[in-house]
């Protein structure tokens, strides 16, 4: 977009509102970005009661990083985690696209009524406890299910992909694709998916992303600490103060006060190693971002 | 397909699409309109053992209760309502200012990395925040603290004092979500029509004028949107930072109804399950009230409607 008339001067209010521009954005990134940083900071910081505020580590050391490994319950929680998060996404990608490929046909019969039926669940719902008694008299509790088949479809998510089904993909290939004797599940697996990846590639981080940082359903469904994901053990350790002492590998009864120690040290390290793989993921998915998110700006 | 084809021979041509929505059809049935059917718990006395249809019906019993056996009834409302206005205030025109400013900064590449940098947050998990805050609140080492300290104030028990929870839990919100809620309102401003702006140019217009007269009309469908959308919340704290970040100090400015709900439904040694889901439809029939009203009103007053 062009901003400014060419070979013209800055009028001085102008030039005015870009400096305030340029100091406020300036303060945004600060704000967001120090605290970022100061966490990666502090997790290789040998000295976590020096209170001095810091740009870089004080003393520079791998403790926090090492008690994180050495912590067992972190290595199941991953474990964990990554297989909800390529189950449920897979679950998720497959009922989707079920619903959406259907709905997104124009000429499909009852097609009002079958939308109305998913978006009113978007703005009602019977709540929390009914939810719970259902999965729990489907006999789910405490089974890896809990976790992948009570979220299997965000109505939101499949709306976004409709909207970007039906505007991207032209009715008159449909049919010239049906006169060469090409059915509708040929037309979808060789050309409706194909052509849609931007908006596969960003509803299954959407979804990714979920399943990777929720810990409610967890809450909910699960007491086995063994199905545990790692935001559950992560929640022990940062906001529930608590430390198995049994899953430390090296751990030694006789200092109580180690343990303690061990949980102040891997704090800020925990939070890197949890947070990771999303923000690693993100940069490779960011330029279908935006597009996505426009879609799904156009409305329900 | 010809459209002149009889309606037999177009549901035998397409039997497979109705087969494909088969799934995520049962799966809706199932899993968001039973547990509908299933809050009629909240007019019965729910038993386990006797399911939905024979546990007795007792009206009006459990909404009575919450308003007149809960001396905190009036304490949870005004947090709820005070911590959604508070955020709604403060955190719907923030990114709508930070879209304006980036779309002004001059300098692309650092554009780029200020974008990059505001969206991350928004992918760190709320266990993860709620951990940060809770860390940089602490009294000993925090970072908050030490801000504090550095700036020649003294160390306090930031996260337990009631005061700063309804802070905490805004800004830490907007500091997520800032850089991600921009991202919207920022590629509407992207796509404003060049010559709108040229000929302002022409005409002598400043930034700000432009801004006002062209940016902001550009965007005001979006805005109304996500306004509607907004208000069917209003009366939904979310649960899951809520629970993280509370704690028996602050519990008089955090307790809010969806917290008290899980609290006395699940969280506690006797689950009230009737009680619970009274509460809880409580607050789902007022949601959905409210965004149909705030709709309705929208689709008069700016011809612009969610449905």
């Amino acid at each position: 977009m062009k901003l400014f008339g060419k070979g013209r001067k800055l009028s001085r209010e102008d030039a005015a509102f870009l400096l305030v521009d340029n100091l406020l954005v300036l303060f945004v990134f600060l704000a967001v970005a120090y605290p970022l940083w100061y966490i990666v900071v502090m997790s290789f910081d040998g000295d976590i009661y020096n209170t001095a505020l810091r740009l870089l580590p004080s003393k520079f050391s791998l403790n926090g990083y090492k008690a994180v490994f050495s912590y067992s319950k972190v290595w199941i929680g991953y474990a964990n985690s990554l297989y909800y998060m390529v189950a449920g996404t897979l679950i998720n990608m497959a009922v989707t696209i079920c619903a959406a490929y259907p709905l997104s046909r124009r000429d499909i019969r009852g097609r009002r009524f079958f939308n109305l039926l998913f978006v009113f669940t978007m703005y009602f719902s019977g709540g929390m406890i009914p939810g719970y008694l259902l999965v729990s008299s489907l006999g789910m509790i405490d089974t890896t299910w809990a976790m992948l088949i009570p979220g299997a479809m965000s109505v939101y998510n499949m709306i976004v992909m409709r909207t970007y089904f039906e505007s991207s993909i032209p009715g008159e290939l449909r049919e010239a694709a049906s006169i060469d004797g090409c059915n509708n599940m040929v037309f979808l697996f060789r050309i409706v998916l194909p052509l849609s990846t931007p908006i596969l590639a960003v509803i299954g981080m959407f979804y990714a992303v979920g399943h990777w940082n929720s810990y409610f359903n967890a809450l909910l469904y699960l007491n086995d600490g063994d199905r545990y994901p790692l935001q559950m053990i992560i929640r022990e350790i940062l906001v529930i103060n608590s430390v198995d002492s049994s899953s430390m590998s090296d751990f030694d009864p006789e200092v109580a006060s180690q343990m303690l120690e061990r949980m102040q040290i891997m704090r800020y390290s925990l939070v890197v190693v949890a947070s990771l793989p999303m923000l690693v993921i993100f940069p490779f998915v960011q330029k279908y971002f935006v597009k996505g998110m426009m879609i799904g700006a156009v409305k329900g | 397909m010809q459209p002149n084809k009889s309606k037999f021979g177009w549901f035998r041509n397409n039997i497979s699409l109705y087969l494909m929505l088969l799934i995520p059809v049962a799966y809706i049935l199932i899993f968001h309109y039973y547990p509908m059917y299933g809050a009629q718990i909240a007019f019965r006395d729910y038993r386990i053992s006797r399911g939905i249809l024979n546990s007795e019906w007792v009206g009006m019993k459990h909404f009575v209760k919450f308003f007149t056996r809960n001396y905190k009834v009036w304490r949870i409302i005004g947090n709820t309502l005070g911590i959604n206005l508070y955020q709604l205030a403060a955190g719907f025109p923030l990114p709508i200012v930070f879209a304006l400013l980036l779309n002004y900064l001059p300098g692309k590449n650092w554009r780029k990395v200020v974008q990059t940098v505001t969206y991350a947050p928004y992918f760190i998990s709320v266990v993860v925040i709620a951990g940060m805050l809770l860390q940089f609140c602490s009294t000993k080492n925090g970072l908050f603290n030490n801000i504090i300290a550095a700036l020649g104030g003294t160390r306090t028990d930031i996260i337990g004092n009631p005061k700063n929870f309804w802070s905490l839990y805004v800004w830490s919100g907007i500091w997520q979500s800032l850089g991600y809620g921009s991202v919207i309102y920022f590629s509407a401003l992207q796509s404003v029509d060049p010559q709108l702006h040229e000929a302002a140019i022409m005409d002598g217009a400043t930034l700000v004028k432009r801004i006002w007269h062209i940016d902001l009309p550009a965007i005001l469908p979006t805005v109304i949107i996500l306004l509607i959308m907004r208000c069917g919340q209003i009366v939904n704290v979310g649960y899951e930072k809520t629970l993280l970040l509370q704690n028996d100090l602050n519990l008089s400015a955090s307790e809010v109804i969806s917290t008290y709900t899980y609290k006395v439904g699940l969280g506690g040694s006797t689950n009230q399950f009737s009680y619970a889901t009274a509460i809880g439809l409580m607050t789902s029939v007022v949601n959905f009230v409210l965004l149909v009203a705030v709709n309705a009103f929208s689709k008069r007053v700016s011809e612009t409607s969610l449905f």
